[in-house]
């Protein structure tokens, strides 16, 4: 182990630059956060995880955002493990009416100030799944929605501009 | 029913089903029905899957000895069947979903209670004659546990990490745990009434969706069944294109498990190590083929994209780099006493319920059971490459993260044979225009196991009725047996070991 983590030491990083965030997400933001809300949060934030019902892509790649090349927590963003230490909750999937109730209740249970971050295509507008008996259809149909990240999936890049909008949108 | 009599014998008492292929269909008797379901009891054979459609239940069976596969399909005209679960427990919960959602009703089945139906939809047996759900739903009731000093302990659906939602039910005498319920269907989607009628090119992208990390195991069932049912041969180069898409997606997912198993026993170096592999397979799918997890790569008649000028270079050089750095990281594993404390003896699955559950995959093979749909009932281009099938009978939380080991080893193997034998020539043809209705099976070796899709062909090629099954359904099951009498604190532990699909199995 030792060997390994000396090899490590010496070895380039292999985390990537960082991105531009997302104009697209920029723009979505840009008149939803209040002033307030920013002075309190400082420059980080804590994200819960919900899937509301994906086929389980999204959050492959939302995981990619942990490893060595995209190293999401340098920008100070973190998975928390419960909605009441979370500021961000990135929800995935078409809203499957069998969790409907759970993900209302997450949002409930997750304090303000507090973002929505809708991922893939399934989080917009159900995607593939829409008009299904199953699925309400887009996060927004069930909590408001603060920025759209597009995709199917989303790749861990797509993901990080988005979320580093949110960030951007903070430093105001 | 003794066990010695073959369930092709048995079944040419039916009534074959024509344009069933590449297996056939047998249309049953009750008297029929039951003796299927007591070879299946008896060990005589595996279930392969158990679905329904107005007025009708469909069994596929699978004769490990001869190697035989068939589908016994009994009507039932009073909307209901002699239960297969009464005798037969891997049947049980997909009884239960097949009446949720189509409104049949298993005769004397052990559990009644509702299984993806959560009385959350607008419609009842949406797969069935659709009514309005009831009024008020009752609370769902979990299994007792009854003693002294015994609490529960209920997790979820929201978990604690980025994954799927889904319920556990722990009933624990301290820190043991003396049961456990699972309560799934949260994620159910809806997708086999989404199939029904849906073009070709539709129906391919939803069932490469059941289950985002087996979209190339998924798209490729959905395209050999397509294939079958409809006669349509395709180019030898797009069967080894294909192979190279599902031994990717095996790479990276074991790739990543391995790494995520070693991080629920605190040691999140592996972790770490074993997410910049995957994440190098990811990056080569999508220089290759153009999607990082290579959705919609596969589809009916072939493959969406050819692999570019300098693509084989490309995945010669992440051979050799996978080559270069997991040995040191199986090494680490091996040589990590403190972690294999926590992973050594956990979780132990007992070999007779993997038999008797027809559990496939990792879980499968660590605890005795070899069966691989790749080996048997085999495709193309398997036959032509040489590989092993690692098998263990420990079937412990080591035992499963052993067999991974070996898989990326004979992944890795495989892709640099297909790279070498890559054939030539055009990568996809039109799927033939059936002109009537015909049917179609295939079963295919995912990651996690063996994915079985069967479909219905309407005369103008769209999908009449489509079932996939996923391979979580023989397992999740065995997860409340493996986590019995172990600690609650090593339930992360076991069930990332197992690494069931929340999606797949909810559909
Ligand atoms: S957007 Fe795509 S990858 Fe994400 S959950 Fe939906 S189908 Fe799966």
């Amino acid at each position: 182990m030792r060997k390994l983590l000396l090899q490590n030491l010496w070895r380039s990083p292999l985390t990537i630059a960082a991105p531009a965030p997302s104009a697209a997400a920029l723009a979505e933001l840009g008149v939803k956060v209040d002033q307030a809300a920013r002075r309190r949060l400082g420059r980080s934030l804590a994200i819960r995880e919900v899937d509301a019902g994906s086929c389980n892509g999204c959050e492959l790649e939302i995981h990619a955002l942990n490893n060595a090349y995209y190293d999401l927590e340098r920008f100070g963003l973190r998975f928390v493990a419960s909605p009441r230490h979370a500021d961000v909750l990135l929800v995935t999937g078409p809203v499957t009416a069998n969790m409907r109730e759970a993900l209302e209740r997450t949002y409930a249970a997750t304090p303000d100030p507090k973002w929505v971050v809708a991922v893939g295509d399934c989080g917009r507008d159900g995607g593939v799944f829409a008009g299904s008996y199953a699925c309400v259809g887009g996060v927004s149909a069930v909590i408001p929605v603060d920025v759209h990240i597009p995709g199917c999936p989303p790749t861990p890049m797509q993901l990080l501009e988005g979320l580093l909008a949110l960030l951007q949108v903070q430093r105001w | 029913m003794s066990a010695a009599a073959s369930l092709q014998v048995l079944l040419e008492a039916g009534q074959p089903v024509a344009g069933h292929r590449p297996w056939p269909r047998i249309v049953v008797t009750t008297e029929l029905w039951h003796a299927v379901i007591e070879g299946l009891a008896g060990g005589g054979w595996t279930l392969l899957g158990l679905w329904g459609e107005p007025g009708m239940v469909h069994l596929a069976a699978h004769e490990a000895a001869s190697g035989f596969i068939g589908v016994a399909s009994l009507p039932c005209p009073d909307g209901c069947f002699p239960s297969v679960g009464r005798l037969h427990p891997p049947a049980q919960r997909l009884e239960r979903a097949l009446a949720d959602l189509v409104g049949l009703q298993p005769i004397d089945a052990p559990d009644a209670r509702p299984w993806l139906d959560h009385g959350r939809w607008p419609v009842r047996h949406p797969l069935g004659a659709a009514s309005a759900p009831a009024e008020a739903t009752s609370p769902y009731p979990f299994l007792s546990a009854e003693g002294e000093s015994l609490h529960q302990i209920p997790v979820g659906p929201v978990h604690a990490g980025i994954i799927e939602p889904g319920h556990f039910r722990f009933t624990a005498n301290g820190e043991a745990v003396v049961r456990l319920e699972e309560r799934l269907g949260y994620v159910h989607k809806g997708i086999e009434a989404l199939l029904a009628g849906a073009p070709l090119e539709r129906a391919a992208r939803l069932v490469g969706r059941v289950s985002g990390d087996s979209t190339v195991a998924y798209a490729l069932a959905f395209a050999r069944a397509v294939e079958a049912a409809t006669e349509t041969a395709i180019p030898a180069r797009a069967h080894g294109l294909r192979a190279l898409m599902a031994e990717l997606e095996r790479l990276a997912n074991h790739c990543g498990d391995i790494g995520a198993i070693c991080n629920d026993a605190a040691f999140a170096l592996m972790l770490a190590q074993c997410a910049v592999l995957r994440e190098q397979v990811l990056r080569a799918s999508a220089a290759c083929f153009g999607h990082r997890l290579l959705m919609d790569s596969i589809v009916p008649g072939g493959v969406a994209t050819d692999l570019p000028a300098d693509g084989v270079h490309l995945l010669r050089a992440l051979v050799a780099e996978i080559r270069r750095q997991f040995p040191p990281l199986v090494e680490l594993y091996d040589n990590t006493a403190s972690l294999q404390n926590r992973t050594a003896s956990t979780g132990f699955v007992r070999p007779d319920l993997i038999r008797q559950f027809g559990c496939g995959g990792t879980i499968g093979r660590a605890g005795g059971r070899d069966f691989d749909a790749r080996r048997q009932p085999g495709y193309p281009p398997y036959e032509q490459l040489k590989f092993e099938i690692p098998a263990r009978t420990d079937s412990d939380v080591n035992a499963r993260i052993w067999l991974r080991i070996g898989e990326v080893e004979q992944s890795l193997a495989l892709i640099e044979q297909l790279l070498e034998q890559l054939p030539m020539g055009p990568v996809c043809v039109e799927v033939r225009q059936p002109g009537q209705p015909c049917e179609g099976v295939a079963l295919v070796e995912g990651f996690r196991g063996d994915i079985l899709v069967w479909l219905r062909l309407a005369a103008d090629g769209t999908v009449a009725r489509c079932h996939p099954r996923d391979p979580s359904w023989f397992q999740w099951p065995l997860l409340e047996a493996a986590i019995e009498n172990n600690i609650v604190a090593d339930f992360p532990l076991c069930n990332k070991s197992f690494n069931g699909s929340y999606s797949g199995h909810d559909l």
